[in-house]
């Protein structure tokens, strides 16, 4: 079977100064069914964008300008405004950042959920309420007969975004994209979140794009995983591979900084400096001017991928040059 | 809500209160009995038949209480006022209430159609703006706003009246005829003018809490799931945007009563706008009290109605 998704050289700009600068860049990327894969980086790094790419939802003045997104043998950039309306929501989902924010003020939770499903399928307002219903209680809304007449600003930030969890479910989309579903919320509750999608995997199969900028959570959750920088992916791979053995430095920079894996006592590693804006990338490799084994050509020169065993990929000239183990 | 109520009434009575002393304040360190017994019978007017005005009018008083305890104007202003007493005018006796009765009429036929005509053309129109946000159409738009609301009001009504009335003789220059027949024609000018004069500022507020809204969060989702760009802005931004654009519209209907003053005295149109812009000419306090106080009334329960159309419409608002 032909893979579910299939993104090749996507690459979405903003225009600055009359011209316009790529927040992702010719990223490429495959997503089997049932997977769950994950797009790591750090904040700035054009995780969102990529996500919001293939729902078609880039925010003008941003736009997609080259590349291509196949969805079970569809392309979706050369769909019709009304077949795209009919992807989202029902093809692919998505989760966000914001579960504060994300959900509409004046409209009771339950009402938004019913909206989702009614946009899709031909059901009754009651069997819809119906489903809405169930959809709360499986993901561990307590009192779902009553939260559904709840307005937003009633429920905390966890239930909130339980609900978004629970709209997405709604129409067993192909893909779920979760971008960053428990930045915003407290750590008690970012665990609840990461076990609840944990549980939904299992249980129902489902094939997650899973956007995050924690190394613990992907090497928990994900089968594999594309690091991403500056609009680029720079190394890519099965979880345990990347995590086990990166060899991209800013790869073996994240891994260093997730917490469980730092010796106890030991300051946690982190990477000197932040994703500069897309305005102020270098041309060759984007990480050249904060990497720790940056060569002499690497700030002119994109990288070339090179290959190793199981589809690990990495974009850097010293791993190519062989001069990183 | 009902507290909230009661308690938002107890401040405009303060609010009204506080409006009367201020009027009574100001117009008497402007203005003494003496002016206005001249001002209503003549300034060639012998000492006798002022006296005798003043004291026809109750105006051979003492201002102050601490004058005279018992009979003073001041108590007597606020009688008067709370008792909705409004008795008849100090600059030709004619009965106040005749006055309201005669200029409501001609005030209303001008300032509810410019009120509705404004809400009709406004939002839709600045719902237009915002679907294009952004590209040439919206720019224009904003250009034309800014443009039409930096141009003085009083412009408008010289050049609508020389251009429209005496030029091209669509209609009268001003005037005013209560025959229903012939009332459009009257107030066809004056309710041009107001639109040109207000549209600009409003479709200029209106566009901007709907942009804003159109970038809100919510708005993602709702594409996110399917919904058309027609039914984000019909039934995901107009509900948000509606609650500050209905406050917006809500404030506005009580001072439907208080009339224009600006348009009803150019054009000539015997409304209240014109009875409070004469009493003021004519030193005639008790009309003036009386317009006065019923515009803080209005003002009052203009708050009040705001505030419960907020909490009608916005599910996070509760009175308390
Ligand atoms: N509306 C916009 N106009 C111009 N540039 C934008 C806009 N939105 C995002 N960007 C740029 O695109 C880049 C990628 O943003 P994106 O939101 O995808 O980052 P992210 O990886 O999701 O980060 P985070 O972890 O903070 O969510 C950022 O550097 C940002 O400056
Ligand atoms: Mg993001």
């Amino acid at each position: 079977m032909p893979p579910l998704l299939t993104v090749s050289d996507l690459t979405t700009t903003f225009p600055s100064d009359g011209r316009r600068v790529p927040v992702v860049d010719h990223v490429s990327f495959t997503i089997e069914r049932g997977e769950v894969f994950a797009l790591v980086g750090e904040s700035g790094c054009g995780k969102s964008m990529s996500a919001l790419s293939l729902l078609r939802l880039v925010p003008k003045p941003g736009r997609i300008d080259a590349g291509s997104i196949v969805l079970e043998g569809r392309d979706v950039l050369a769909l019709s405004v009304n077949e795209m309306r009919a992807v989202r929501g029902f093809d692919i989902a998505m989760i966000f950042q914001e579960p504060m924010t994300s959900l509409n003020p004046v409209v009771p939770c339950g009402a938004q959920v019913v909206e989702a499903i009614r946009l899709h399928e031909k059901v009754t307002k009651a069997a819809a309420r119906e489903r809405t219903v169930a959809l709360f209680k499986r993901v561990g809304i307590p009192d779902p007969e009553q939260r559904f007449d709840a307005y937003p600003h009633q429920l905390s930030g966890g239930l909130k975004q339980r609900v978004m969890i629970a709209m997405a479910l709604s129409t067993h989309p192909k893909l779920l994209i979760a971008d960053e579903p428990t930045t915003a919320l407290d750590v008690t509750i970012q665990a609840q979140i990461l076990e609840l999608l944990r549980d939904l995997r299992r249980d129902l199969g489902m094939t997650i794009i899973l956007i995050t900028h924690d190394l613990g959570v992907v090497s928990e959750l994900a089968d594999r995983v594309a690091v991403m920088y500056a609009g680029r992916i720079v190394e890519t791979g099965r979880t345990r591979d990347v995590i086990d053995a990166p060899l991209h430095p800013y790869t073996r920079g994240l891994v260093r900084s997730i917490p469980a894996r730092a010796p106890r006592g030991v300051r946690l590693h982190e990477i000197a400096g932040v994703v500069p804006p897309p305005t102020e990338w270098p041309d060759g490799c984007r990480f050249a001017n904060r990497c720790p084994a940056v060569l002499a050509y690497c700030a002119e020169r994109v990288p070339p991928v090179e290959t190793r065993e199981r589809d690990h990929q990495v974009w850097c000239h010293a791993v190519t040059a062989g001069l990183l183990p | 809500m009902l507290a909230y109520v009661l308690r938002r009434l107890l401040y405009g009575v303060v609010t009204v209160l506080g409006v009367l002393l201020f009027l009574f304040i100001l117009f008497f360190s402007v203005a003494s009995p003496d002016n206005m017994a001249r001002r209503a019978v003549g300034e060639k007017a012998s000492p006798k038949v002022i006296e005798n005005w003043k004291k026809e009018h109750g105006y051979d008083r003492p201002l102050w209480p601490w004058q005279d305890p018992k009979s003073n104007l001041l108590f007597d202003h606020f009688r008067k006022a709370l008792t909705f007493e409004f008795g008849k005018s100090d600059a030709d006796s004619a009965p106040i209430v005749e006055r309201l009765k005669a200029g409501a009429g001609p005030s209303l036929t001008l300032t509810v159609p410019l009120f509705v005509l404004g809400v009709l053309i406004g939002v839709p129109l600045s719902l237009f703006v915002a679907f294009f946000r952004n590209t040439y159409i919206d720019r224009m738009g904003l250009v034309l706003c800014v443009v039409a609301m930096s141009v003085s009001i009083l412009l408008y009504i010289v050049g609508a009246q020389f251009l429209i009335g005496k030029l091209l003789k669509w209609f009268p220059i001003s005037g005013f005829d209560r025959s229903i027949a012939v009332i459009a024609r009257f107030v066809a000018m004056p309710i041009v003018v107001g639109l040109a004069a207000e549209l600009g500022a409003e479709i200029r507020l209106y566009r901007t809490v709907f942009v804003e809204e159109t970038s809100r969060d919510y708005v993602r989702t709702a594409r996110a799931k399917g919904c058309g760009e027609a039914r984000v802005m019909g039934r995901h931004v107009l509900r948000n945007a509606l609650i500050p654009v209905l406050t917006n519209v809500v404030i506005q209907i009580p001072f439907l009563f208080t009339g224009a003053l600006l348009l009803e005295s150019f054009f000539g149109i015997p409304g209240l706008g014109s009875v409070t812009v004469d009493a003021i000419q004519g030193n005639d306090f008790s009309t003036l009290r009386t317009m006065v106080y019923i515009g803080a009334l209005l003002f009052v329960v203009a708050q009040i109605l705001t505030d419960v159309s907020y909490a009608l419409v916005d599910p996070r608002v509760r009175l308390e």
